[in-house]
């Protein structure tokens, strides 16, 4: 993966634009150190790292305001941060840019329950959202498997996922409003307490562009009531075609389940030795939740359990109570960290028409043969958002660009099949060169024109979401300007 | 001027040099009066992809929304957002169509839970001001490639470009519905039982107050026997009030379909405004509005309001947080008053960098959201 050179002229200048960064910060804000920006040198996407010129953590938004009002005087590329938990590289620095995380920013600012919103800084984690409102019987829908640490910056960069999305949405569909600050410090609002509003939907627009075209600070979201009950049953099958058969009955059917997931082997006895959640030995598991009072409950599951009936299950099995429905999600939500603990591990994150699950995983584990890597699949099946992982060895040569070359064979059979290459992880880096796969010249053309009307200098994370060959010319005019 | 292909339409216009009306049907005549050439998009007519098991539809922008909704309701299926029928109060004629609803991002009653008309745009094509075909989003339902233009699109009313295809998410139609109708209640006890209701668990999708009749209407969806249960678990959140449990199929849906088309207002004079603002917020508003009527929606968020003809809404209100649209009044007074809520300065200048950039010639609908 490649990264622009850094632009020499602003490493010269390290040290003058570190003290004016401390002439508008609290000290212990700006962090310069060679041995402290290393901790920003990467996100989760670990494989590519670079330590940045200097990190900055503001407090506020006027904080931030005056940081990226400095930046743009300067021409300093910035980068900004939520958590630092992007599979996708979405805060990779290079060495001329700064960092600027948002981690300091945790407050919430306003709950407000008639209303059903809340609203908080962004550097709040994900969980803590739901925290701030659970013992008053409400809860934040967007649950991405990071939701323990990720931001809410992050969320909002990214347009975040989860499992349960199938029911209440990603991340844009519960976002209300957002404080953000644009590149030359302009502090905009976008949004707020009420719904849908005339004028051009700049904040569906801000929500998924990877923190290319400002800095959200502060955030409106909309909290929705708990939901009396809920309840996953597991379904174990012998074949994933069958799994993806079942799914599609389900969903046709007019039950809509909150989430569905699913697993094949080499996933499942991960899962199973991790998390030892009781899992059978199959070729595919789905997990099935449905929502609402015992009574209904039942009457969802028995419409679900009599389709997967017709599948001829290996393995039907409804949560007896909390704490059996608790490890049922503890499996899958230590997925990833499962298969970390026994193999380095890529994660993709295209998405397919449901439809094509079936051919997908086959075509999937063909290429995964042609390229010698082992797969194991686990991912939203209900809104079709795939997860392949794949098992590399980071330490053998040559291994991490045979997984890249075999990942990108895969994400190009997403949208060959009428998908896309990410559903919830967003571009990034790591996507950015198959941007062409996808989108036709006119198409990243008119979303490379919006970045110019928010950062017309293309200084805030501007070596992500387009190929570098495309955004070159836009890149360049800062380095022609000097 | 009415295209009968994608291209056909490109090549209008990037050839066009004056002022281009773009419209699909032409039955949401909102916005500040546009002059210039007639361009419909009802040539772009078809659904080209439907998958029931993959809750997906895509068809040109000119596809009759009565077809789409025809061919969904044949699967059992249907358009979450509720997309309300504006022909009855703005008194227009002919067929709404999917690249209009969109362009206006029409939603319905079930919005307030479900989300809009953007929330349910899966993908988008569209002819810029350029005439360049430029393709956004997908027919999957999480997508996160590149920027979202379709929320861009979604109520940009063909200011930005000219919608060809749209793709959908859709769902299924619930086995049965029924409507707890509370009676008698003030704006603010309205308000405040809709919030309470809404802040339920048992899953309300429709909360309309309609001061006129003395109705507080809140809607339930689902299997029958849920929907029998959660309607006496509403009800008991309100003791002492009088109230009326409707579950026969049809007075429940003509109920919702009256609320979504704002029917109170049909044959009754005067403008029409539109407000999204804080659902508490809305009585205090309605009280400084001096309105003839108002039919609330959204538990409070959505306020449609009947006024004299001229009247300048926002002036009376003074500075309110949320937004008005003027929905229904003549010519002159679309073009004396802002007809959408005016920007601050700094997100007016990126609406109108956005337009430079995606209509340079300045000849898509001109004017129209000014």
């Amino acid at each position: 993966m490649q990264m622009p050179d850094p632009d020499a002229a602003i490493l010269s200048r390290k040290d003058a634009i570190v003290e004016r960064l401390q002439e508008i910060l609290p000290p212990q804000a700006v962090i310069s150190d060679p041995a402290e920006t290393r901790a920003y040198e990467c996100d989760a996407l670990t494989a590519y790292k670079c330590a940045p010129l200097a990190a900055v953590l503001p407090a506020t938004t006027e904080e931030v305001a005056a940081v990226l009002k400095l930046c743009h005087a300067e021409g300093v590329p910035v980068v900004p941060r939520g958590a630092g938990t992007s599979l996708a590289g979405g805060s990779l620095p290079t060495a001329d840019s700064i960092i600027l995380g948002v981690s300091r920013m945790t407050e919430v600012l306003e709950t407000d329950y008639d209303n059903r919103l809340i609203r908080l800084q962004t550097g709040r984690t994900n969980l803590s959202v739901t925290g701030a409102v659970e013992e008053d019987g409400f809860f934040y829908a967007p649950d991405p498997s990071s939701q323990l640490a990720c931001a809410i910056s992050g969320n909002i960069a990214m347009n975040s996922g989860g499992a349960h999305c199938l029911k209440y949405g990603v991340t844009t569909n519960n976002l209300l409003g957002v404080t953000m600050v644009l590149m030359d410090g302009t502090v905009v609002e976008l949004g707020g307490a009420h719904l849908d509003a005339g004028g051009l939907d700049l904040l569906g627009l801000v929500c998924g562009s990877e923190g290319q075209l400002g800095v959200v600070t502060e955030a409106t979201l909309r909290i929705l009531p708990k939901p009396e009950g809920a309840r996953p049953v597991l379904m174990g099958f012998a074949s994933s075609e069958v799994a993806g058969a079942c799914v599609s009955d389900i969903i046709k059917a007019g039950v809509l389940p909150v989430a569905i997931e699913f697993m094949d082997r080499p996933c499942i006895r991960a899962c199973e030795s991790f998390a030892k959640a009781g899992y059978p030995d199959c070729e595919a598991l789905l997990i099935v939740e449905v929502e609402g009072s015992d009574a209904e409950i039942d009457h969802q599951l028995g419409l679900i359990k009599d389709i997967a009936r017709s599948h001829d299950p290996v393995e039907l099995r409804e949560a007896q109570d909390a704490d059996e429905a608790g490890r049922i999600w503890l499996g899958r939500k230590s997925a990833f960290g499962a298969m970390g603990q026994i193999n380095d591990y890529m994660c993709l994150d295209g998405t397919i028409p449901v439809s094509e699950l079936p051919y997908v995983l086959r075509r999937t584990a063909e290429l995964a043969q042609q390229y010698g890597l082992e797969v194991a699949n686990v991912f939203h099946a209900g809104d079709g958002n795939m997860h392949p992982l794949i098992l590399f060895d980071a330490n053998k040569e040559g291994d991490l660009e045979k997984c890249e070359a075999l990942g990108a064979d895969i994400l190009r059979l997403c949208v060959e099949v009428g998908g896309c290459l990410t559903g919830e992880h967003g571009v990034g880096i790591e996507k950015r060169d198959l941007m062409g796969d996808q989108y036709a010249a006119a198409d990243l053309e008119c979303q490379m024109a919006v970045k110019d009307v928010f950062d017309p200098a293309w200084l805030l994370n501007p070596a992500k979401v387009f190929p570098l060959a495309v955004s070159e010319a836009r890149r360049g005019q800062r380095l022609a300007a000097e | 001027m009415r295209p009968q292909s994608e291209e056909e339409l490109s090549g209008i216009v990037a050839e066009a040099s004056g002022p281009l009306h773009v419209r699909g049907g032409g039955t949401r005549g909102i916005g500040r009066p546009v002059t210039g050439d007639v361009v419909e998009t009802g040539g772009l007519s078809g659904i080209t992809l439907y998958e029931p098991g993959a809750l997906t539809l895509v068809a040109g922008a000119g596809t009759p929304l009565a077809e789409i909704e025809a061919t969904l309701a044949a699967e059992g299926q249907r358009l979450a957002f509720e997309p309300m029928d504006h022909r009855g109060l703005l008194g227009t004629t002919g067929e709404p169509t999917l690249g209009g609803m969109a362009a206006a991002n029409v939603s319905g009653p079930r919005r307030v839970v479900a989300g809009a008309c953007r929330d349910f745009m899966l993908g988008v094509r569209f002819v810029d001001g350029t005439g360049a075909v430029v393709k956004n989003g997908g027919r999957v339902m999480k997508n996160v490639t590149g920027y979202d233009l379709v929320k861009l699109m979604a109520g940009s009313w063909g200011t930005l470009g000219v919608l060809t295809e749209l793709s959908l998410k859709v769902l299924p139609v619930p086995e049965t519905q029924g409507t707890l109708i509370l009676k008698g209640l003030t704006d603010e006890a309205a308000v405040a039982a809709m919030a309470r209701a809404l802040g339920s668990p048992f899953e309300v999708t429709g909360a309309a107050h309609l001061p006129a009749a003395g109705e507080t209407c809140l809607r339930l969806e689902g299997f029958a026997d849920s929907v029998t249960y959660r309607l006496e678990r509403l009800a008991a959140l309100f003791p002492g009030t009088d109230m009326h449990r409707e579950t026969e199929a049809e007075p429940v849906a003509a109920c919702w379909r009256a609320i979504r088309d704002v029917a109170a207002f049909h044959d009754a004079p005067g403008d029409v405004w539109q407000l999204s603002v804080k659902p508490s917020d809305a009585p205090g508003l309605v009280a400084r509005m001096g309105a003839e009527d108002v039919v609330y929606d959204w538990g409070g968020g959505l306020i449609r309001a009947r006024l004299a003809p001229g009247t300048d809404l926002r002036a009376r209100l003074g500075a309110f947080g949320g937004h008005a649209t003027l929905v229904r009044g003549d010519a002159a007074t679309r073009a004396a008053l802002p007809v959408f809520q005016p920007e601050t300065a700094p997100v007016a200048a990126l609406s109108r960098g956005l337009r430079a950039r995606f209509d340079p010639k300045g000849i898509l609908n001109p004017g129209l959201m000014a």
